[in-house]
């Protein structure tokens, strides 16, 4: 069962490669959906990232109870957890419900309303021309979400740092240039990079081969976010041991 | 012309299509009538190639579609339109967006080729001031038509019709019918239509293959039902008491004989 879903999952991937019937209209579609999957998670990846770093730097300052600590640390210890852990995978963790949701009922109501036979019939490879432009725009968008939110994140614990009187701000500075290695940024996109992959090609799958009416396309959407957020977890830990040791 | 040549069909071991030979004609309202369950749409997926066949073949003037290269194939395919039961109109699209989608693929001509053909065909199955309303805005009887237009925007060789009438009021279906055989005679289109709608098969059918239980039971036009001995059949067709007295006046007006006063 596991192994013929994951053969299906490799045939969907493969059949996304084929000439386009046209290239302006796949074009088009690419742009259509990185407006859909970039501009429009852009408003909870803004509120997720501010929040993220507010409550690092307050719960940094808290566990670092020691006067023999500068308080320097404080933005180190935000500035590494932000860039390696909370802007790549939380972010992905909630864009894999925001947009991997979106793409797998979007698909599934296209299988189930026969508009995938209708694009079919028309000679179109529906895999290309549907699927193919989700995954790259995934690809170019999901890193741009993480990069800003590692800014604002990063930005985000100062101000919460500043207005709380935990740390100065020319003590948060210091912190952030003290030990950067920018090796952490590339791992950091790497991660990105994968569980864009993830989100969009495990989405489309679920929402591809869909069978059945509106309940099963709530339960591939659902199917989708559960699988999605678990691949990336697992991703998560096999590129930091990967990357990092 | 479309020839279906000892077609087979199964699902996980059940066979749901069996030896199925038929000629699908040009410029001729080809009928696919049955119960539900009888294969219908199993039959008329695989002659689209949605499903492959497990033996037999499927001819497209005289070229078996299944033994096609997928360059072939999808020149047959920017021949073939093809209406579906709930229409399959792409609901994030305008009507004139739906029915523009085709041209866009497939042809070169420009943005104002483009609308005049569009309204052309709009036009042609009597839908105006609908071009910028979203399939949701629209009433059953206009989806299907906006379906028709766009699957006759890139002037087929081939109308598939599945279900054209479901879910229509009787007069509306009607209108339908008369524009699926209209532009089949005009534009000499092999046109193919599944059906349950027995005015359908009594007004436009010109082929009629009546499926049952997965084989071909009988077939000729509607002509020929009128005076059909097949059991089985005649229990279809004419299943209620009303229809069989409008079987009878039909074959009366038929032979010429004085139909009763009304």
């Amino acid at each position: 069962m596991v192994l013929t879903s994951f053969g299906r999952y490799l045939l969907m991937l493969k059949g996304m490669f084929s000439k386009p019937e046209n290239w302006r209209m796949y074009w088009k579609q690419f742009m259509l959906q990185c407006s859909d999957i970039g501009i429009r998670s852009l408003g909870i990846v803004i509120i997720i990232s501010l929040f993220i770093g507010g409550v690092s730097t307050v719960q940094t300052a808290y566990q670092l109870v020691s006067p023999i600590i500068p308080k320097a640390t404080i933005a180190q210890v935000v500035r590494d957890s932000m860039i390696l852990e909370f802007a790549p995978t939380i972010t992905c963790i909630v864009l894999a419900g925001v947009v991997g949701s979106k793409i797998a009922s979007e698909l599934g109501n296209m299988r189930v309303s026969e508009q995938i036979d209708a694009l079919e019939i028309m000679g179109i490879n529906t895999k290309g021309y549907l699927i193919l432009p989700k995954i790259a725009a995934s690809l170019l968008t999901i890193p741009m979400l993480v990069v800003l939110s590692m800014f604002l994140g990063i930005w985000a614990g100062e101000i919460a740092g500043i207005v709380s009187g935990i740390i100065s701000e020319r003590d948060f500075m210091q912190g952030l240039v003290q030990g950067f290695r920018p090796y952490i940024v590339f791992f950091a996109l790497v991660k990105a990079y994968t569980f864009a992959f993830i989100i969009a090609s495990i989405s489309s799958y679920f929402g591809y081969y869909v069978k059945g009416g509106a309940l099963e396309i709530g339960r591939a959407s659902t199917k989708a976010v559960v699988i999605s957020c678990i691949f990336i977890l697992l991703a998560d830990y096999a590129l930091a041991a990967l990357l990092l040791t | 012309m479309i020839e279906l040549i000892g077609v087979y069909k199964g699902f996980e071991g059940k066979d749901v299509l069996q030896d199925i030979s038929a000629v699908m004609e040009a410029g001729k309202t080809n009928l696919i009538i049955g119960t539900s369950g009888s294969g219908k749409t199993v039959l008329m997926k695989c002659m689209v190639g949605l499903f492959e066949i497990d033996k037999g073949e499927i001819l497209y003037n005289k070229s078996d579609f299944f033994s096609m290269t997928d360059k072939e194939k999808k020149v047959i395919r920017q021949e073939i339109g093809m209406l579906f039961q709930g229409t399959a109109l792409f609901d994030s699209m305008t009507v004139e967006q739906n029915v523009m989608f085709p041209l866009q693929m497939f042809s070169n001509m420009s943005y104002r080729e483009r609308i005049k053909r569009v309204n052309f065909c709009l036009d042609r199955v009597n839908l105006k001031d609908t071009n910028k309303k979203y399939p949701a805005e629209i009433s059953g009887g206009m989806k299907k038509r906006v379906g028709i237009a766009r699957s006759i925007v890139l002037n087929p060789k081939y109308l598939f019709c599945d279900e054209p009438n479901s879910g229509l009021d009787p007069q509306t279906s009607m209108v339908i019918d008369k524009l699926i055989h209209e532009l089949t005679v005009e534009y000499n289109i092999t046109t193919v239509i599944n059906t349950h709608d027995m005015n359908s098969v009594m007004e436009i059918g010109d082929n009629i293959l009546y499926l049952y239980q997965g084989h071909k039971q009988w077939e000729g036009s509607s002509k020929d039902i009128i005076y059909s001995k097949d059991e089985k059949l005649n229990s279809f067709i004419f299943a209620s008491e009303f229809l069989q007295e409008a079987k009878r006046m039909r074959q009366m007006d038929m032979e010429g004989k004085q139909l009763p006063p009304r």
